[in-house]
């Protein structure tokens, strides 16, 4: 009985390693990572290169979720602030909702979409074609040569598609009041442009695609780097670096929120 | 007054290899001296692999030594790691070229990224053009890996490999999935590298005819072609056999030791030579 009681637990504590040592291998990369930035030698046709896949290959798709978000905010604001007859503060509320949540949290779950799934698939495909083993016993650090320019590259654009998706947005509520609400232009830009207060929206804004940038590269390359099981592998880590970074800015946006709110900022 | 000993380029001291708990590779110790040529027979699965890349340092033993050109890989760094790999050219199973690549930067990637080649850049064409003429692939410095079939992908990492003229060439199933004529012509390049440059070159296989063919035949530099070591003759360095089942080295001696083996396992990698 006694050994039946000591298996269970030993066999609970190797169900709890797996995930406790993923976690780990998890941080221990984006340390690296983090570390390698200041480490020569620096990969700067990497960076560039993955710069223009990340920032300008999702350009489309920030600029076109923004700009709904923007408009489809517009519309829901307008109709509960015209019950207190305030529809002149649409343009507030569009700013705020934008700058603070949807742009940094619509864009990141965008750009997570479409590049950590294919740093995912990238490096997973080399992972099981030896081209990582490769890589190392040529005299490369894969860490170095694949990991950081993708994390340098993914924190470098993902603010600037989030100011990008920002705007855009500010544009279809701008379009939605124009169109259904009656608002002049310059009501509508003067009470988007007022509600924002500097340094603290900006700074809350721009501070929150840099911390899911750090989470969408280092998630997929991650999953992409501990690939295993030919092409079937590389799928699944696919898709599990999707899921978990999608996961996880929905938790670090919360924690962030929480933090900004203690802070009195937001 | 003997001779003595070619010094030792590869060592195994009982290296053990456990993935995840399950045990690679078992107890394995073998020594590679240079101009050596050994020949790694063994079943799917059984460990041939990963004895390859625990020979490069891209495997950590568990326990064991792995000493190479003398030093004890288990020590160092993978900074470390780096200089003692610039010395070994690794062809991998299925080339691991790499696909964003054309076959010129491919070739020239050691040449440009292993810190202790110091190639000067005006020479790195030259000597891309040389490796690839070496492997009959002259045309191919800009075509990008997809663009070739099987053998000449395979003869592109070989290119790849021995760019940096490493003493130790360590070639993983170099013959696999080719058709004959193909693989034969692979073989052929790996004997003319061993005997042009002298180096000392590790191979697993799953084909007894192509450690035949190392064991057994020469690069002839005049004629540009294979020919047989002549009865009587000894070539000037020898190739021994090894073979692995379930991680554990059951087999190490000359070719003609392996023939006489009567182990049901070691003769099913085993055709008698033709006499």
């Amino acid at each position: 009985m006694l050994a039946l009681r000591f298996g269970d637990r030993s066999h609970l504590l190797d169900l709890l390693k797996a995930p406790v040592a993923s976690v780990q291998d998890f941080f221990v990369l984006t340390g690296r990572a983090i570390r390698n930035i200041f480490r020569s030698p620096h990969y700067g046709d990497d960076i560039f290169l993955q710069m223009d896949i990340i920032g300008v290959g999702s350009l489309g798709v920030a600029t076109i979720t923004g700009f709904f978000a923007g408009a489809v905010m517009a519309l829901q604001m307008s109709k509960a602030l015209a019950t207190y007859g305030q529809i002149s503060k649409t343009g507030t509320l569009v700013s705020l909702t934008l700058v603070r949540e949807l742009g940094p949290v619509l864009t990141a779950i965008m750009v997570s979409g479409r590049n950590a799934s294919g740093m995912a698939s990238e490096l997973g495909s080399m992972k099981v074609t030896e081209q990582i083993d490769a890589m190392r016993a040529l005299g490369t650090d894969p860490e170095q040569k694949l990991v950081t320019p993708r994390l340098v590259a993914t924190a470098t654009m993902l603010p600037l598609l989030t100011i990008i998706s920002d705007f855009v947005g500010m544009c279809g509520g701008w379009i939605i009041a124009q169109l259904f609400l009656n608002l002049s232009s310059k009501m509508y830009w003067t009470t988007v442009w007022q509600a924002l207060t500097w340094p603290d929206d900006i700074i809350f804004g721009l501070l929150k695609p840099v911390v899911f940038a750090v989470v969408i590269s280092m998630v997929g390359c991650y999953y992409g780097l501990r690939t295993t099981g030919g092409t079937q592998g590389v799928g699944r880590s696919t898709t599990q670096a999707v899921v978990a970074s999608t996961i996880l800015i929905f938790i670090l946006d919360l924690l962030l929120t929480k933090v900004f709110v203690g802070l009195g900022t937001a | 007054m003997t001779p003595s000993p070619p010094p030792s380029v590869l060592r195994f001291e009982s290296v053990t290899v456990k993935f995840d708990g399950e045990t690679v590779l078992n107890d394995v110790s073998f020594e590679a001296c240079e101009g050596e040529s050994r020949v790694i027979f063994g079943a799917a699965g059984s460990g041939k692999t990963v004895l390859l890349k625990t020979a490069l340092g891209l495997v950590k033993p568990d326990s064991g030594r792995v000493l190479a050109f003398g030093r004890d890989l288990g020590t160092m760094r993978e900074s470390e790691l780096f200089e003692i790999r610039s010395r070994m050219g690794m062809l991998f199973q299925e080339g691991a070229l790499f696909d964003s690549l054309t076959i010129g930067q491919n070739v020239a990637y050691p040449l440009l990224n292993q810190k202790s080649i110091h190639c000067p850049k005006e020479q790195v064409r030259p000597r891309v053009e040389e490796a690839l003429e070496f492997v009959e692939l002259g045309g191919t410095l800009d075509k990008f890996p997809s663009e070739l079939s099987g053998g000449m992908r395979r003869r592109a990492a070989i290119a790849r490999a021995v760019v940096t003229s490493p003493p130790l060439i360590i070639y993983d199933s170099p013959t696999a999935g080719l058709d004959p004529i193909t693989a034969h012509t692979i073989i052929a390049l790996l004997i003319k590298e061993r005997d042009l440059s002298h180096t000392t070159t590790l191979m697993v296989t799953h084909r007894y005819q192509d450690g035949n063919l190392i064991a057994n035949f020469r690069y002839n530099s005049e004629q540009g072609s294979l020919e047989p070591v002549r009865n009587g003759e000894v070539r000037r360095a020898k190739t021994m056999f090894m073979v692995l089942r379930e991680g554990r080295l059951v087999f190490e001696g000359n070719q003609n030791r392996l023939e006489q083996s009567t182990d049901p396992y070691i003769c099913k990698f085993v055709k008698q030579r033709e006499t």
